[in-house]
């Protein structure tokens, strides 16, 4: 081992240039812009530019904080509301996606090793086709006149068409097909690792099955349905693409105020106000999927 | 519940969730051959909306750019994110490691909209104070290529985790220097990560369509864009023409590079023993 370490050392002249080079591409493309969001929303929007944070008067610098845009967001109930709709839709999304999920990738773990590649890759593949065709799908779907509704009204199950779009119905659709996968892939990782000898053990002293199941297999995935939950949890909250598709008037999402306070009220000290907000909604869920990895890895390595 | 009952149960759980996630893609392929103006009314079949789609210059110049955008910073993608993954992988402690872990997830997982305008307020403001960049191609192809960095990284990284370090300090033993061992043992055995990364994000890229919107400049239109401006003003037969060519062409290209990297593995794990069964002998 010491061995290699030395050749990376060597490599590209130390381990200087293979640290640093990723080091300065996040650095300049994370952490700055992040920084630079968090120091606009504490200006001002002039009239072409955002105001400068640093004024000089008599030749001192001052440092002019605005914290209205923060005081605007907490202050009206319609962005409170906001904040609390989109962590409501992604705390759905993430329970539904776990509900159906982990029982799926479950049976994939103990499907027949063979099989398993192709079932993998039966996942994958809708991952690899575009995301925003998959969700313009759900809306021929879902719509009035939608595939769905005139499937159903053919058959003579309903006389007049469901109203499953522009709601919280094709919202929560939309979210679950989008992050099913992303729910699945880390819990089969972790359930296709499961050593089969405990439960055989619990068997053998007479466990039941099911009590099996809670006693010894939710446990031990405890760490992927972490970080499923979290990898959904996480851009569920600042989706933008579905609600516009298939959201209505009353599914509010902040992701979409985000988008509108930009591209609409060219309000950008607004937006960052909000984005910084939405950041630390989700700081904390950050450092729970952050933890959760590093023990599937150490869990991969046991 | 039984064993059979239970597999049964297994099984169509299984299929269920196989029909919800490939029930969207399928109509949208058959929706395309439809002839009808109306989207989801099925008249007769025929290729009336693949002719429309020839007609479509500004899909079509559009298509053109994102393949370009999606092409160069796939490469820079996997330039930064084989990096990425060498300093996590192979340098347990150095300090900064859990800032550069949690840099380089961030993309991942991050909303869109946050890492769209958290990059455009930077070049903004460097454009600001330099003079460049202008919102376009450049900006667009460092947004995909932050994005892909990241998943680039998680791909070689698991690909680097469970490679075996003996081999190279074998070839280190039989004395090849750093740089040989890195092209001939280190770079060939990552060469199937390494095209996976770059389809990934080459996908990732022709997919996107919240960063290019931030990023973008006036006349730099990605094929996403688009089509998400065509769908939100209602339903376009065009969009599924396009959809079902894409997907064609994504299938093949997953199905063949998994294949490939299959049989790059089956090569390798042929040689391996064959290379053993010299040294028993």
């Amino acid at each position: 081992m010491h061995k290699l370490t030395s050749y990376f050392k060597n490599l590209f002249q130390g381990n200087k240039l293979v640290i640093g080079i990723p080091y300065s591409w996040f650095i300049m493309l994370v952490l700055i812009p992040l920084l630079i969001v968090l120091k606009i929303s504490l200006s001002e929007m002039e009239a072409t530019s955002v105001s400068s944070m640093i004024s000089w008067s008599q030749g001192w610098p001052t440092l002019k904080l605005n914290f209205a845009n923060y005081q605007f967001i907490f202050s009206d109930a319609l962005y409170v509301k906001t904040y609390l709709s989109s962590i409501k839709y992604a705390l759905i999304t993430t329970i539904l996606c776990l509900a159906i999920g982990y029982p799926f990738a479950y049976f994939m773990a103990r499907s027949p090793k063979h099989l398993q590649p192709m079932l993998l890759m039966l996942i994958m593949l809708p991952f690899w086709t575009s995301f925003l065709l998959r969700i313009y799908a759900w809306k021929t779907l879902l719509v009035n006149n939608g595939v769905i509704n005139n499937v159903l009204i053919s058959l003579g199950v309903i006389h007049a068409p469901l109203a499953m779009m522009n709601n919280s119905f094709s919202l929560l659709i939309g979210m679950v097909y989008s992050y099913l996968p992303f729910m699945i892939l880390p819990l089969y990782a972790n359930l296709s690792k499961l050593d089969l000898r405990y439960l055989e053990a619990a068997a053998d002293l007479g466990t039941s099955p099911f009590k099996a199941f809670w006693l010894i297999t939710v446990p031990l995935s405890k760490a992927g349905i972490i970080a499923g939950s979290m990898l959904v949890f996480i851009p569920a909250v600042g989706e933008f693409v579905i609600p516009e598709l298939l959201g209505g008037p009353d599914t509010l999402m902040i992701g979409r105020v985000l988008w509108d306070e930009f591209f609409s009220n060219n309000d950008w000290p607004m937006a960052a106000a909000v984005a910084v907000v939405m950041i630390l909604l989700i700081l904390m869920p950050m450092a729970m999927l952050n933890k959760a990895e590093a023990e599937q890895e150490a869990g991969g390595k046991a | 519940m039984s064993f059979a009952t239970n597999k049964l149960f297994a099984k169509g759980w299984m299929i269920a969730v196989y029909a919800f996630l490939y029930l969207p893609i399928i109509t949208l392929v058959i929706f395309s051959f439809n002839d009808s103006r109306l989207v989801t009314v099925w008249s007769h079949a025929s290729l009336r909306w693949y002719g429309a789609l020839m007609q479509d210059s500004d899909l079509i110049s559009a298509v053109l750019l994102s393949l370009k955008i999606a092409f160069i910073s796939a490469l820079i993608s996997v330039f930064f994110g084989t990096f990425t993954a060498f300093a996590l992988t192979r340098y347990k402690y150095f300090r900064g490691r859990t800032l550069l872990s949690s840099m380089s997830t961030t993309p991942l997982v991050m909303p869109d909209v946050i890492v769209g305008l958290s990059l455009l307020l930077m070049l903004v403001s460097i454009q600001h104070w330099l003079g460049f960049p202008e919102r376009g191609l450049f900006t667009i192809l460092l947004g995909h290529a932050l994005l892909g960095t990241a998943y680039a990284a998680v791909v070689v990284s698991s690909r680097l985790r469970e490679m075996d370090g003996r081999l190279d300090e074998a070839a280190m033993d039989l004395g090849c220097k750093p740089l040989q061992v890195f092209r001939l043992v280190t770079l060939p055995l990552l060469v199937p990560a390494l095209v996976s990364a770059f389809l990934l994000t080459f996908t990732l890229s022709f997919d996107d369509v919240v960063l290019s919107s931030f990023l973008s400049g006036p006349g730099f239109s990605t094929m996403p864009m688009v089509i998400f401006s065509r769908a939100r003003l209602g339903l376009n037969p065009t969009i599924n023409a396009v959809a079902t060519v894409t997907i064609t062409v994504v299938t093949i290209a997953v199905v063949a590079s998994s294949f490939y990297t299959s049989h790059i593995e089956r090569k390798r794990k042929r040689e391996m023993a064959l290379a053993y069964s010299d040294a028993n002998k």
